[in-house]
């Protein structure tokens, strides 16, 4: 046996590391798909609360809009306001009890994190429809689009931009936050590092290398998002056409960037 | 006169915000090739009546013809009517996420439903018209405040509207700016483009404008042609504001 702490580290990233990458994998896959389907809800519910009414809308238009807003706002405020531990609890031992629904705790995990993720998501979105300059929405209306180009062509496009930070910030706690969905036996890392501690009784060795491993998962999340954000933002500068351009059969292709340089 | 084409008529036009009454009925005619300047003091209603023109604000009272029609009867819908008539912003609210060359044709391709070489065409020879067409790379934030307006006039004219709304097009740009803006405009005046301009600028309204309608407090205090209005003018009112310009 080994005697000393990082002799003990190296003996259980032997014996048990597999276990813990499985877990790692486990978790990622929650947090990814959740965080993805959590944004599919989250924009979905962000752009029908955001749909404007005004007095020429039909009373039935009216009233289904405002049933609909009413029902999602529950649905936001309810998964907001209630710890993920909790509903993961009430959704897996629920639907047994209640539904007959024997699900699997993984099922139940995406399940879980994808609607807590979406009712986070939909305030965000919303801020981010809300967040873009009213003058946009105008100059869109202005020039004859309706209300579906406008969000499409013109607001979400740039909503979306305005929440990618908060998208990171929701992938990163869900790396780390699936680790609650242990309660419901989910195999991920949390419940892998607590299963192989309990052999040798090494708790501190054992989530010393978890700790390790989540933080690089969230470290190279956090770096990825920052890296599509710039990729979002595209290029800095831009080329003067100094080329009559349609001249051009192939469209635009930009001026070397050497030769311009300089110029701005 | 009569035999002049009648585009734009605003009848009788009412806006309200809460108990607060901008407009107070507002009546006037636009016929192709007029350039109108609407001038008046600040608050006196001049943006939120033009706003009414293409309904970005929706009227409380009265209409708006085209051709002498209700837009009802002339129009499917009213984003139809809205690419009759273009729009010029104070803040030039060009599309941020797009590019000179996506502003202007944005509204050919989605709303007109144009091909894409057949709007880029157009985009480009209205953006040759104010000088922006070398730009067409860039994106709104790069471009100076006078370049913005210039090509926010550019995606109004891609369009191909009968009649270009402008609510003051140099109010937001530098004093260098100014000018550029306006050599553009005094130049679209020149070809003929029917215009309805909301401005501070008297000496472009005197000079350019076939007509000037002086609002003060909602309604129409006096419409005359520019040498009429700027030298004879009849109403107390009109006289108290052009003093004011006039050092």
């Amino acid at each position: 046996m080994p005697e000393t702490f990082f002799g003990w580290v190296a003996f259980l990233l032997d014996q048990y590391g597999t276990v813990l990458i499985k877990g790692a994998v486990v978790t990622l896959l929650l947090a990814i798909v959740g965080t993805f389907i959590g944004c599919l809800i989250g924009l979905v519910v962000g752009i029908i609360q955001t749909i404007p009414l005004d007095e020429n809308d039909g009373q039935v238009k009216k009233s289904v809009v405002k049933a609909l807003q009413w029902l999602l706002d529950a649905y936001v405020e309810i998964f907001r306001g209630t710890p993920m531990i909790v509903q993961a609890m009430v959704v897996y031992y629920g639907a047994m009890s209640v539904f007959n629904i024997d699900m699997s705790p993984m099922f139940a995990g995406f399940l879980v994190v994808s609607i807590n993720t979406g009712a986070y998501m939909a305030e965000t979105v919303r801020g981010g429809i809300e967040s873009v300059d009213i003058g946009q929405k105008e100059a869109a209306v202005a020039i004859g689009m309706d209300h579906f180009q406008t969000m499409r062509c013109v607001i979400l496009p740039q909503a979306l931009r305005n929440v990618m930070p908060q998208l990171g910030n929701n992938l990163i706690i869900n790396i780390k936050d699936t680790s609650v969905l242990n309660v419901i036996s989910v195999t991920e890392l949390y419940f892998a590092s607590k299963s192989a501690a309990g052999v040798y009784y090494k708790y501190f060795e054992i989530f010393f290398i978890t700790c390790v491993i989540y933080f690089i998962m969230t470290f190279t999340a956090s770096r990825l998002l920052r890296w599509v954000e710039s990729k979002m933002d595209g290029p800095k500068d831009y080329q003067l056409v100094e080329y009559d351009p349609m001249m051009d059969p192939c469209g635009h292709v930009p001026l070397p960037t050497k030769k311009q340089k300089g110029r701005y | 006169m009569e035999n002049r084409e009648l585009l734009v008529s605003v009848r009788d036009l009412k806006k309200s915000f809460g108990e607060r009454e901008i407009l107070k009925g507002i009546s006037f005619d636009v016929y192709r090739g007029d350039v109108v300047c609407i001038i008046g003091p600040s608050g006196s209603g001049k943006s939120t009546l033009i706003r009414c023109i293409n309904h970005l604000e929706q009227p409380s009272g009265g209409e708006i013809l085209y051709r002498g029609q209700s837009l009802k009867d002339a129009f499917k819908k009213l984003t139809l009517f809205r690419t009759k008539v273009g729009m010029v912003f104070q803040s030039f609210n060009l599309f941020n996420n797009m590019t000179v060359l996506e502003n202007c044709t944005v509204g050919q391709i989605k709303v007109l439903g144009k091909n894409k070489e057949a709007a880029k065409a157009t985009a480009i020879k209205y953006l040759k018209h104010v000088g922006m067409d070398s730009y067409v790379n860039a994106k709104p934030h790069q471009l100076s405040g006078g370049q913005k307006q210039r090509v926010a006039i550019a995606r109004a004219l891609a369009l191909e509207p009968e009649v270009l709304l402008m609510d003051e097009p140099t109010s937001a740009l530098d004093p260098e700016m100014v000018g550029e803006v306006l050599h553009v405009m005094r130049e679209l005046a020149q070809e003929g483009l029917t215009m309805v301009i909301v401005t501070h600028e008297m000496a472009f309204a005197r000079d350019v404008s076939s007509r000037v309608i002086f609002i003060d407090q909602g309604v129409v205090a006096e419409d005359a042609p520019p040498d009429e209005l700027f030298n004879k003018p009849q109403n107390q009112r009109t006289k108290d504001f052009l003093k004011r310009f006039q050092n």
